[in-house]
């Protein structure tokens, strides 16, 4: 099976983003809940080559920023001092993929704390916890996605498979689950929690919510290819040498079904993102202070922040760099779908 | 008794804690009038305000959070009610928003027996509604009567119960009264303020037939309602606007004898949203604001165009952390009863107290506009705040040694940072309430989180909306810490005695004890009754300075931090002086003028 340019194009770039937020912990300087109380809302330190005479520099330096006298949040370049960026530093302790212990990280800077997406009310590093951020939120996507498909795939397939009753029923839970109002349920849920939860069951509760909610619209896709896959010349005639229901759906019917469910997680990830987002940004998200895309931009409902200090909108324009790639992925998934569909039919009409 | 007051605090404190209005207070008895009553006309005794001499003319316009609920003074409880109606009415004796000190109002002067209990009041002559009809002592007979009828569930009425009995009013004649208290009263006179005196003439009636209550809603036409304060009921107009327009029989005048006010009109235009205040405020659309956040105060002091924004100094709200330290009882988890052993040690309260990086707090929740706090009285309230009272800087190595004197130890986690354990070999770990309305505190709870990581404790915050929090602290009980903040209505210490008591409804760590739990709870309750029945302000101040130490040594509550009050007016606004007590910019909105006049027109 061949991969279409466009798709193996847009498989690239979502595989370095990808393995970009999933090794946050090495491109991330610092670590995400680290305070530096005294540099609130510092702006975003320019690397510079040039310096302010006007020599060159091979390697990249910043200034340091200083409060101005008197101000709260008014920095100012101290041309004074250059520190400049290495590479390959050991730093900040972290665990690579939530579990192997390292301290190198790509990039620091000599002697102060640089900041090179700035920093939030509290003095934390915007760009790790923008890194630190996607990685939970990208996480709540796709294992919410993985969730919905695999419930949707068996409930679809065994109701398109069996049809009949078993059919009618499962159609109506589906009909039923379709019209929840997903974001009320969660409402709900969170009232009858305990007080407490820590970061990781908030975590999991989210992607558990979200997983089981929407599975409705992928169980009727699955539901109508099994219809018509089942109806097929080789799978009627592999029933006719015996085959078991098991075998049948495993070898024939649900192959049938991959592009339908690729075209689907591509869609259902950004959703999913964005839910987890919605859900953050009211409040009932990973709580504070582990950064996820949503905790980042609910900074932003405060007017002195809209309209103050615009690094803070940074993890709106990741979030939609993100979503551009999940769609033209999806697209073109569905692009390869069909031509496979094609190509599968004219096989079957051969003599 | 005190158990209503607690109700009455309670629900002031349902407001948003930001309690409007004032009340009891000191005793500066006999203080001379502010200024002599000048004879305007032959009967009508006004009163004197010193200040610049304003124009006349001109249309105020003032955003309030929410729709007022109603103008009826007697059954509001709701902070934009009580804005609306400070501007319509008024009371015999008013606290100087300014000078904190009593002054005569609608009583030009007042007598107090020599055993403190017997307060004799003398009216102004010639006063009138704001309807033309006269005022009298049946008048005030009349409000007192509404006050303290439990059918009318007067909000103000536990505050007119002294000494476990309700005060008594008689009339003398027609312009004396005789107020007999059954107890002599700390606060003194200071007890009048916030009692406006209803006109009789249109009340009494709807009174009588048991639907006072229904009075005063903000459909009622114009001619229906009249108080005694600078401006009167004109239009309103539902979901959108409220405008008064200037009372013509009010009492007060200039020092040129002008009468006041100045203003045509007040417009309180009804926006609910912080932020959009702010922006209606900057664009003109709007002449004053108050209640500004550090964070919209920077934003418009940045790019002032034809308005001043001004720091008015800290006020009297308080924020603090405390523990759950509620009587055990067989609903209490064996959970919570493990956590409670650690709260209930004084060395652990301490050791958070040190920990607090209160300076942080106020650098970066309010932009240094604020002030640290070590004990309940701000630096705002400069009459009441102890202040020998140490200020002992954040030291996490005193919080240690604090720790290790209190058995705790801790233990290397394979993360590379230590935990904190107790006794038992429990990891010391908590949960944090605080209000998901309030992003202050939010904040707050979020730069404690990380300084008492840094002791190895591990604390989760929980944001949850204001009355459900409420309602696990003094009702279920089910929490571990929380962070609040109150607000003093008045500098009194009065105004908190419900907090302070161990019987107090708001004595928010352990609410509404039969006896007292510790021997300093009961310390404190003998202190506060003490200073309630002191005459002097010496002994009272005496007394009150006692409970501050108390409460900085036992650490109840761990203070954090107060905020500056901080306001705004256009530049043409004359007579622009905010206070640190509510309301911070209308508290003389009497004196309000516009500096070019009536050519400030109505949009």
């Amino acid at each position: 099976m061949k991969l279409r340019p466009s798709l193996a194009k847009w498989l690239a770039v979502m595989g370095v983003l990808h393995g970009v937020v999933a090794c946050a912990g090495f491109f991330a300087p610092y670590d995400p809940t680290s305070q530096d109380r005294k540099s609130p809302y510092l702006p975003p330190m320019r690397v510079h080559l040039m310096d302010a005479q006007g020599h060159f520099h091979a390697r990249p330096f910043v200034y340091p920023l200083r409060l101005r006298e008197g101000t709260f949040d008014q920095y100012e370049e101290y041309l004074a001092r250059k520190e400049r960026l290495r590479f390959f530093v050991s730093g900040d302790r972290y665990r690579l993929f939530g579990f192997l212990p390292f301290r190198l990280h790509l990039f620091g800077i000599e002697n102060i704390r640089g900041y090179l997406l700035g920093t939030d009310g509290y003095g934390r590093d915007q760009f790790s916890r923008l890194l630190y951020g996607a990685q939970v939120s990208l996480l709540a996507g796709l294992m919410g996605a993985g969730l919905t498909l695999f419930v949707g795939l068996c409930i679809g397939g065994v109701a398109g498979y069996y049809g009949g009753w078993r059919d009618d029923v499962l159609m109506r839970i589906t009909e039923l689950f379709l019209a929840l109002p997903w974001l009320y349920l969660l409402f709900a849920l969170r009232a009858f929690l305990p007080l407490a939860v820590n970061p990781l069951a908030a975590f999991f509760l989210i992607v558990g919510v979200i997983g089981t909610v929407g599975w409705g619209r992928p169980a009727r896709l699955v539901r109508g290819v099994v219809l018509s896959a089942k109806e097929r010349d080789f799978v009627r005639a592999a029933r006719g040498f015996g085959a078991t229901d098991g075998y049948l759906l495993r070898r024939h019917i649900l192959p049938q079904t991959s592009s339908v469910l690729l075209t689907q997680a591509a869609i259902l990830v950004p959703q999913y993102v964005l839910a987890e987002m919605t859900l953050s940004f009211l409040g009932l998200g990973v709580p504070e202070p582990v950064p996820s895309l949503g905790n980042l931009l609910s900074n932003l409902q405060q007017y002195s922040v809209l309209a103050s200090y615009w690094w803070m909108y940074l993890p709106a324009l990741i979030t939609v760099s993100f979503f551009l790639g999940y769609l033209g992925l999806a697209s073109a998934l569905q692009e390869r779908g069909e031509a496979y569909k094609i190509e599968r039919s004219d096989l079957g009409s051969l003599p | 008794m005190r158990n209503k007051r607690g109700k009455f605090l309670y629900c002031r404190m349902l407001l948003s804690l930001v309690l409007p209005l004032a009340l009891p207070l000191v005793t500066f008895f006999g203080h001379p009038a502010a200024a002599s009553p000048r004879q305007e006309s032959t009967s009508e005794e006004l009163l004197l305000l010193p200040g610049e001499i304003g124009r006349p003319g001109g249309r105020l316009v003032v955003s309030l959070r929410a729709e007022p609920k109603t103008l009826n003074p007697v059954t509001s409880t709701d902070a934009p009610s009580r804005e609306v109606i400070g501007a319509m009415q008024a009371e015999l004796v008013h606290i100087n928003r300014a000078t904190q000190l009593t002054e005569p109002a609608l009583a030009k002067s007042w007598k107090v027996s020599a055993d403190g209990l017997q307060y004799t009041l003398t009216l102004r002559t010639g006063t009138k509604f704001s309807d033309g009809h006269p005022v009298d002592a049946d008048d005030v007979l009349f409000t007192f009567r509404v006050y303290l009828d439990e059918k009318v569930h007067a909000t103000q009425r536990d505050f007119l119960i002294v000494g476990g009995k309700p005060i008594s009013v008689r009339k003398l004649d027609s312009y004396t009264l005789v107020f007999q208290l059954a107890k002599p009263y700390g606060a003194g006179e200071r007890l009048f303020d916030g009692f406006y005196i209803l006109p009789r003439h249109l009340l009494e009636k709807v009174y009588q037939e048991g639907k006072f209550d229904q009075a005063g809603a903000l459909a009622t036409a114009a001619s229906g309602w009249a108080g005694l304060g600078p401006f009167r009921l004109k239009e309103y107009v539902a979901g959108q606007r409220l405008i008064l327009e200037r009372n013509p029989y009010y009492w007060k005048m200039d020092p040129l004898g002008n009468r006041l006010p100045y203003l045509d009109e007040i417009v309180f235009l009804f926006v609910p949203s912080a932020d959009a205040q702010v922006l209606r405020f900057q664009s003109g659309e709007t002449d004053v604001i108050s209640r500004l956040s550090a964070e919209n105060y920077a934003v418009l002091s940045r790019q002032q165009r034809g308005y001043t924004v001004v720091d008015a100094g800290p006020g009297l709200e308080y924020n603090f952390l405390f523990f759950n330290l509620n009587d055990p009882t067989e609903k209490m988890s064996s959970e919570m009863l493990r956590k409670q052993k650690w709260f209930r040690n004084v060395k652990f309260r301490r050791a958070v107290s040190a920990a607090v990086d209160r300076e942080a707090i106020v650098r970066l929740v309010y932009q240094g506009r604020g002030a640290p706090l070590w004990g309940p009285v701000t630096p705002g309230n400069r009459r009441w705040i102890n202040t020998s009272i140490p200020h002992p800087a954040r030291s996490l190595d005193r919080a240690r040694s604090l720790l290790k004197e209190a058995g705790f130890s801790w233990s290397k986690r394979p993360g590379g940072d230590s935990a904190l354990i107790d006794l038992d070999g429990n990891a010391v770990n908590f949960s944090l309430i605080t209000s998901s309305s309030n992003a202050d505190r939010a904040k707050m709870a979020t730069l404690i989180q990380d300084d008492l990581k840094q002791l190895g404790m591990n604390v989760q915050v929980v944001p949850m909306e204001f009355r459900s929090l409420l309602d696990r602290v003094l009702q279920t009980k089910e929490y571990d810490s929380c962070l609040l903040g109150l607000v003093s209505f008045d500098a009194d210490p009065t105004a908190d005695t419900n907090v302070w008591l161990s019987s107090g409804g708001t004595h928010l760590w352990n609410p509404s004890q039969a006896h007292p739990a510790t021997p300093w709870e009961a310390e404190i309750d003998s202190l506060m009754e003490q200073q309630l029945a002191a005459s002097s302000y010496e002994q009272r101040k005496k007394l009150y300075d006692r409970v501050q130490e108390i409460l900085a040594e036992e650490e109840p509550m761990i203070f954090l931090a107060s905020p500056d009050i901080l306001v705004g007016a256009k530049n043409l606004i004359g007579n622009f002086h905010p206070t640190v007590l509510e309301p911070y910019v209308l508290w003389n909105v009497e004196q309000l003028f516009f500096r070019n006049g009536s050519e400030n027109n109505p949009r």
